[in-house]
C-alpha cells in the first residue's frame, strides 16, 4: 500500500455563512504530484492554507505525513515548505539572508544552510544576484527565490499555490521543470493552479474543487477518458461555410473558432464521415481535420459548470 | 506537554525573527536618529526654563527614554509583516506564535536598551550619580522588557494590516501611562487618586526604581517595584500571546 503525504478528512472552513470549504476528503501518495483545481473563489487557497498551518479549520482533520495539522502543528510544518502565489521573501534582506532567515527558522545548522542555499541559487539562476536587496528583483527572480526558500530544508513535501502565476515564459518553464525535478527525488508536490496545461503536464492526479466541495479526484488522463462526449473534432475548409444547418447525429455541440469549427461528440466515426460526405456534396476541400481528445479544461469546465 | 528541548530550539528560532527584525525594522537611519535624538530633546525640555536640580529630573527622563524607546516599532511590526505578507510566512514556519511575539519582544529590547543606556551613560556628564548601580542596571534590564512586550501587547488588537491604526492606537495608550506614572511629579506629591491610578502604570516602578538608584530614596521599597515591573512583563507576554492566537486566523484572512 502507497503511504499517504496528505490525508485529509470531511475538511471545513466557513467564513460567516460561506462554507468556504465544505467537508472535503483526499488524500495524496507519498512521491506524486497532486494538482487542486478550481475556479476563483472555489476553496482552494483556503484549503491549502489550512494544510499549511496558516489558518485553523472549523472541522475535520488533515494531516501531513502523519502529523496533524492542529494538534501536532510545528511537527506538520517542519516537514513540508511552502510556495505561495504572491512572493513573501523579505525585500529589504538579500536573497541570501532571507535563505539563511529560512534556515534558522527551521533550525538547520549554518553552514549547511549555507551550502544547500549556494546551490539552490545557483541552479536557479539568482547566485550572482545573491547579496541584492529583493525589492530589486523582477516577479519571475522573486518567484524563483520563495521556491528555493521553500526548498533550502529539504521538506519530505512541498506546497505551491499558483507557482507559474503571472509569469514569464522561461520562469513559468524553469519551475515547471524544478518541480519535476524535486519530485523525481522523492518529494511529494501539492500545487494549485487555474492553469489546465500546466495541471495536465505536472500533476499524477488532480482534485476539483468548486464551491467549497470536491467534485472529481483522478489522474489527468483517466479525467478526460470519462468525459468521452467532451471529444471533438476540428475541421476547416477552404472557404467559409456555415456548419449551422448541418444535421448530425450524436453532436452535443458546434463552435466556430476562428476559420475552424470544433464539433464536440461522443461518435467521432460518424460525424467524420458525415463531414467528408457533406464536403464531397458541396465541392468543399477540407483544409484540417483534426480529432482531439477533451482537454483537461473542457473536463474542468464541464465538472464545475462554468460553461454554462 | 512540550519536552524542553522543543522550548529551547522555539527560543533559538525566536533569536532568528528578533535578528530579521532589527536588520529590517531597527537599523535604519530614521529609526537610529530617532532614538538617539529623542532622550537629547527630553533632556534639552525637561531642563530649560526649570529651576529643578537635575537630578530630580533625572528618573522621568530615563523612565521616558526606555518607555518610548522600547515601544517605539514594536506596536507596528505585526501589521507591517502582515501587510507585505511576510507575516505568514512566520506562520507557516515551524515557529510556534509564541516563539514569534518573543522574537519581536527581544528586538524591541534590543533597541530600547541600547539607546537607553546611552542615556544612562550621560548621568555622570549632567552631574547625576548613580548610588546603587546593580539596582538601576537591573531596573532598566526589567523594565525594557516590560515595555518590550507592552508594545507587542499593542500590536495585538485590532487584527490590522496598517501599522499606523496600531501605533496611534498605542500612542492613545503611552502618552496617558506617562502622564500617571511619576515622570513629572514624583509619586509622594501626587494626591491621593494620581497615586492610585499610577499603582496600574509600570512606568510607576520604573521611575521610582530609577529615583532609589540615584537619590536613594522611593515611594516603594525597590523590591516591591521588581516584583511589580516582573509581574507586569508577565502579564503583558501572557495577554499578547493569547489575543495574538486568538485573531491569528482574522488577521490572515
Amino acid at each position: 500500500m502507497t503511504a499517504k503525504a496528505i490525508v485529509v478528512s470531511d475538511l471545513a472552513k466557513n467564513y460567516g455563512p460561506l462554507k468556504a470549504v465544505d467537508r472535503v476528503s483526499f488524500s495524496v501518495d507519498a512521491g506524486e504530484i497532486f494538482g487542486f483545481l478550481g475556479p476563483n473563489g472555489a476553496g482552494k487557497t483556503t484549503t491549502l492554507r489550512m494544510l499549511t498551518g496558516i489558518i485553523r479549520p472549523d472541522g475535520g482533520t488533515a494531516s501531513i505525513l502523519g502529523h496533524d495539522v492542529v494538534r501536532d502543528n510545528l511537527a506538520a510544518k517542519q516537514v513540508r515548505g511552502v510556495v505561495p502565489e504572491m512572493s513573501n521573501a523579505y525585500v529589504d534582506l538579500t536573497a541570501w539572508k532571507n535563505l539563511l532567515l529560512t534556515g534558522e527558522l527551521y533550525g538547520i545548522p549554518k553552514k549547511l544552510t549555507e551550502e544547500r542555499s549556494e546551490r539552490l541559487l545557483r541552479q536557479f539562476g539568482l547566485y550572482e544576484k545573491k547579496d541584492r536587496a529583493v525589492k530589486g528583483y523582477s516577479k519571475g527572480m522573486k518567484q524563483r527565490l520563495i521556491i528555493c526558500m521553500a526548498l533550502v530544508s529539504q521538506p519530505p513535501l512541498l506546497f505551491l499555490d499558483e507557482p507559474t502565476s503571472g509569469l514569464d515564459v522561461e520562469s513559468s518553464r524553469l519551475i515547471k521543470d524544478i518541480v519535476r525535478e524535486v519530485n523525481k527525488s522523492g518529494t511529494t508536490v501539492f500545487l494549485t493552479t487555474h492553469n489546465m496545461e500546466e495541471a495536465s503536464q505536472l500533476c499524477d492526479r488532480v482534485a476539483i474543487i468548486d464551491r467549497g466541495k470536491i467534485v472529481a479526484v483522478d489522474s489527468p488522463e483517466k479525467l478526460k477518458a470519462k468525459s468521452k462526449e467532451l471529444q471533438s473534432i476540428e475541421v476547416s475548409f477552404d472557404r467559409p461555410i456555415d456548419l449551422g444547418g448541418l444535421a448530425m447525429a450524436d453532436v452535443s455541440k458546434t463552435e466556430k473558432a476562428g476559420d475552424k469549427y470544433r464539433i464536440y461528440t461522443g461518435n467521432p466515426d460518424a460525424v467524420i464521415k458525415r463531414l467528408a460526405g457533406f464536403a464531397e456534396e458541396k465541392g468543399l476541400r477540407i483544409v484540417t481535420l483534426n480529432l482531439l481528445a477533451p482537454s483537461l479544461e473542457d473536463v474542468f469546465v464541464e465538472l464545475t459548470g462554468k460553461g454554462r | 506537554m512540550a519536552s524542553l528541548s522543543m522550548i529551547t530550539g522555539q527560543v533559538k528560532r525566536s533569536f532568528a525573527v528578533a535578528k530579521k527584525d532589527m536588520a529590517i525594522y531597527y537599523l535604519k537611519g530614521p529609526v537610529i536618529i530617532f532614538g538617539l535624538i529623542f532622550p537629547f530633546f527630553l533632556i534639552v525640555a525637561f531642563m530649560l526654563g526649570r529651576n529643578v536640580p537635575v537630578k530630580d529630573l533625572y528618573p522621568g527622563i530615563m523612565g521616558m527614554t526606555v518607555f518610548f524607546t522600547a515601544t517605539s516599532v514594536g506596536p507596528a511590526i505585526v501589521p507591517w509583516e502582515v501587510r507585505s505578507m511576510t507575516f505568514e510566512r512566520l506562520v507557516a514556519s515551524p515557529v510556534a506564535t509564541w516563539a514569534i511575539l518573543l522574537g519581536d519582544t527581544e528586538a524591541s529590547f534590543c533597541f530600547g536598551l541600547i539607546i537607553s543606556l546611552l542615556t544612562a551613560m550621560i548621568a555622570p556628564l549632567i552631574g547625576v550619580s548613580i548610588l546603587h548601580v546593580l539596582v538601576f542596571g537591573l531596573a532598566l534590564v526589567l523594565a525594557t522588557i516590560c515595555f518590550a512586550a507592552l508594545s507587542i501587547l499593542l500590536s495585538a488588537y485590532p487584527p490590522t494590516d496598517t501599522p499606523g491604526n496600531t501605533m496611534m492606537l498605542a500612542s492613545m495608550v503611552k502618552f496617558p501611562l506617562v502622564f500617571v506614572s511619576g515622570v513629572f511629579l514624583p509619586l509622594g506629591q501626587m494626591p491621593e487618586w494620581g497615586r492610585l491610578v499610577a499603582y496600574i502604570s509600570p512606568l510607576t516602578y520604573y521611575t521610582d526604581l530609577v529615583r532609589y538608584s540615584t537619590d536613594g530614596v522611593s515611594y516603594f521599597p525597590a523590591l516591591v517595584d521588581i516584583i511589580a515591573l516582573a509581574v507586569f512583563t508577565i502579564v503583558f507576554m501572557v495577554a499578547a500571546i493569547w489575543v495574538h492566537e486568538k485573531v491569528l486566523t482574522r488577521r490572515l484572512t
